[in-house]
């Protein structure tokens, strides 16, 4: 084993020094790594269901996905950050709101972790926060819907990496800011004065505890460094937040090399609950700062975006005993807590060793002040004061570790493209299995809480390569399927992937599908413009903007013929779906329209706006097949020239005729 | 499909006590059931309706705002075929339960009873399950009643 090891380091290294990053294909169909049972143990029966949800981050597509697991189908693709072709998100005005943003309209963002809600660290099945990391904030999905439900903007943060990990009962979702920056509200500075002006913000969003409804707590306005990722504490560690940085250096310009220069960079240990006592001293002080807050709401179907103007900020040099800096080696990305809150795994991207920490000696030399030295003005705590003790030799390029919950961690390694796993207390390696290739994060079920499923972990890599059948030059993502529930990782499957995962987390079926939604009641329905049945089907002009009211049930729309609209307006089409049945939505599309489609869920209302550009007779149509006779449900719009006089007239199962042509039949 | 059908509607009553959050377990049990017991008050056959004259005014006008809620754009108040039959006389050729079981439990009578499968052979489209509990279709055969001229 520890030669195969060997074999993949000096492997790894050779292809980094030869052609680049990426390592070089590897066959693994009859090797030893792979179980033996691997097809038993990942076949899910024909109408049975997976065993776990997999939330799945979608990277740089701005969604998540669902896939179930051990099969490893996706089984969904829930609209965040980005537009979504699949059913209107972000196109329809119901939720255009939703990806509002400070700067505007936002159509597309880069999203990464996932967090799922946790009462007493452990999963409660209510929600999935995930981070929009290019223009900063953290939405919450709810896991009765698989909707976006939340976004809240995060103000004077560039990069929002270090987010939206929760604390023990999901009071808190945090946002550490990867890039510091200059507060938003004096932000004309030199790119060069960064030690002066830069802060490395690290908002602590409330999360209510009934509804979810998210807002912005207070931001510690700490040193101008890089936050990488973050956990909270758990059990005696509960208090606590820990937060992975680099660029110490406060290099603002080449930091592959600027700010790679020290041996040890920090974690930085913050009392949040110390945070919260010198915000009720009234320590805190408001400032301006622009940011959005988008919530949708299923009973109206419709999303609102609110612009707030000021946030609350906590300056830690008037907050003594909140923050302290533990150094870690080097450039640590990961900063995982054990399932008993007890130790602090840090996983320096560039050190040869992976430190674990100690809480009970955090506290201990936090009460001795066995410090050494400071940073900014605040305490460094002494490196060996704090260390449980350092996994020696573990592999290359420590990322991110995970917990099976029986006093093991594993350990994703990207450079020497492997999983290792090793034991907490004894600091030893005790199995490692490699990835295809070059593994970033990883998941175990219930991983990174209080108490694991185990069971198996999931290796997100980086690196695809000759995985799956060739796509020409962009690939799927590959991740692989581990059993971990014996003495040895066994690898049992490969799937694709949508989007770049950063991270995951899965979650027990049994958690999620009893509150899964089926329908919307349409008693239920308050949107403004419902069709509450086919008898409140109406056309509205208001100036230019014709207000369509209109209704879908198998097989046709009503009204599906409509006249009198004209070159010039606007046409809204509020689209009640009447359906009440499980599984039986509508879509909507008109000819040339410039804004896409919707689909409609049962009960739902949903708003098409078009704005016609030709006179003539547009066909409109059911997009999503839904009876025998979906094909012909289908209808027509007569545009006519803008001054034109024909009225409006519509119906379903009769022609409107316009008082013109009733004119022209009686000559 | 007599068989799947059965299954379905007994598993859910088997698992009701199965706890999901508090259980905790090396393997979590997953049940499909779960899914089949949620508020939707489907699945579950009427065996008797009883209808009483004279007509209760207060169910005609429930009936009424669910049929323009969620019947009207399939069915006419006459005998014309819209995609579904016309109302007219409906109460004259169906009895209550039948009605009942076929506006409550779509599915199981389209499943089993041959005059619903005689429906849907014309129709072509299968009639929706409109979530409607027993008690509201009570009020829908009311109001269908005073359609056919009962006082």
């Amino acid at each position: 084993m520890k030669n195969d090891f060997l074999k993949i380091s000096v492997l790894a290294f050779v292809v980094l020094g030869i052609v680049s990053c990426k390592p070089k294909s590897n066959k693994t169909a009859s090797s030893s790594f792979l179980a033996g049972d691997a097809a038993e143990k990942v076949y899910v029966k024909p109408g049975t269901h997976d065993e776990f949800y997999n939330i799945v981050s979608g990277g740089f597509n701005g969604q998540l996905s669902v896939v179930g697991l051990p099969s490893g189908r996706t089984l969904r693709v829930i609209p965040v950050f980005s537009q979504f072709a699949e059913n209107g998100w972000g196109y329809s005005e119901e939720t255009k709101p939703m990806l509002n943003t400070s700067h505007g309209f936002v159509p597309w963002d880069d999203s990464h972790h996932v967090a799922l809600s946790t009462t007493k660290s452990e999963h409660d099945g209510r929600w999935a926060f995930i981070n929009g990391n290019n223009t900063p904030r953290i939405a919450r999905v709810s896991l009765s819907t698989f909707r976006t439900e939340e976004i809240i903007e995060i103000p004077n943060s560039g990069g929002n990496h270090s987010s939206p990990f929760l604390t023990a009962n999901s009071e808190y979702a945090v946002a550490g800011t990867r890039f510091s920056v200059p507060p938003d509200n004096k932000a004309d500075v030199p790119i060069s004065s960064f030690k002066q002006n830069f802060k490395g913000y690290i908002s602590f969003i409330s999360i209510d505890k009934n509804t979810g409804r998210m807002g912005i707590k207070f931001q510690l306005k700490t040193p101008g460094v890089s936050f990488d990722l973050s956990r909270a504490g758990k059990g005696k560690s509960e208090g606590w937040f820990f937060f992975s940085t680099y660029n110490t250096e406060q290099a603002n310009t080449l930091l592959e090399v600027n700010a790679s220069q020290k041996d040890k960079d920090f974690i930085l240990a913050v009392n949040w609950k110390k945070a919260e006592e010198y915000l009720a001293q009234g320590k805190g002080k408001k400032e301006a700062a622009k940011f959005a807050h988008n919530v949708y709401s299923d009973e109206t179907h419709s999303a609102t975006s609110t612009i707030m103007n000021e946030v609350m900020t906590l300056d830690p040099k008037e907050c003594p005993d909140m923050l302290y800096f533990m150094p870690c080696p080097k450039s640590p990305h990961g900063c995982d807590v054990d399932p008993t809150g007890q130790y602090i795994v840090g996983s320096g991207k560039l050190a040869a060793v992976i430190p674990v920490f100690s809480f009970d000696k955090i506290e201990k030399a936090i009460v001795n002040k066995t410090f050494d030295g400071s940073f900014d003005g605040i305490p460094v705590l002494k490196y060996e004061s704090v260390l449980h003790g350092e996994v020696k030799k573990p592999g290359l390029g420590p990322l991110h570790t995970e917990f099976d919950g029986k006093g093991n961690a594993i350990t994703s390694f990207f450079v020497s493209s492997e999983l290792v796993k090793w034991n907490i207390e004894k600091l030893e390696v005790v199995d490692r299995v490699p990835t295809f290739y070059s593994v970033g994060h990883l998941s175990i079920p219930g991983g990174p809480t209080a108490k694991p499923w185990g069971k198996y972990v999931v290796a997100y890599n980086k690196i695809t390569k000759d995985r799956y059948l060739p796509t020409g030059p962009e690939l799927t993502q590959s991740a692989q399927l581990y059993d971990i529930s014996g003495e040895k990782m066994k690898l049992l499957l490969d799937f694709p992937t949508i989007g770049e995962p950063h991270y995951a987390e899965s979650i027990p079926a049994t958690l999620i599908e009893k509150n899964s939604k089926k329908i919307f009641k349409l008693e239920d329905n308050k949107h403004p413009y419902v069709s509450k049945g086919e008898k409140e089907t109406k056309v509205v002009r208001k100036g230019n903007e014709v207000h369509v009211y209109m209704t879908s049930i198998r097989s046709h729309f009503s009204p599906d013929n409509i006249e009198g609209v004209k070159l010039g307006d606007v046409v809204y089409f509020h689209l009640t779906n009447l359906e009440q049945d499980w599984d039986v939505p509508h879509g909507f599309a008109v000819r040339g329209n410039q804004n896409a489609e919707i689909l409609v869920m049962p009960g739902e209302t949903s708003t098409l706006k078009w704005t016609p550009t030709k006179v003539g007779v547009v066909p409109m149509y059911c997009t999503d097949f839904c009876s025998a006779l979906h094909q012909e449900m289908q209808g027509y719009i007569r545009v006519s020239p803008a001054g034109s006089s024909v009225p409006l007239s519509w119906g379903t199962g009769k022609t409107p005729q316009t008082q013109a042509d009733q004119k022209v039949a009686k000559k | 499909m007599k068989k799947n059908m059965l299954l379905l509607y007994v598993l859910p009553l088997l698992f009701l006590s199965c706890g999901g959050a508090e259980k905790r377990a090396e393997s979590p049990e997953t049940s499909d059931s779960v899914l089949l017991k949620q508020d939707e008050i489907h699945g579950k056959e009427i065996k008797d309706v009883a209808i009483n004259t004279p007509l209760d005014p207060k169910m005609v006008k429930q009936g009424l705002a669910i049929y323009d809620l969620k019947c009207l754009a399939c069915h006419k108040l006459t005998d014309e075929k819209l995609v579904g039959p016309g109302w007219k006389d409906v109460t004259k050729r169906r009895n209550p339960t039948w009605l009942t079981n076929m506006i409550t439990n779509v599915d199981m009578m389209l499943a089993e009873d041959a005059e619903a499968q005689k429906m849907l052979e014309q129709c072509l489209v299968r009639m929706p399950n409109q979530n409607i509990t027993g008690p509201e279709a009570r009020s829908l055969i009311e109001f269908m009643r005073q359609n056919d001229g009962v006082k």
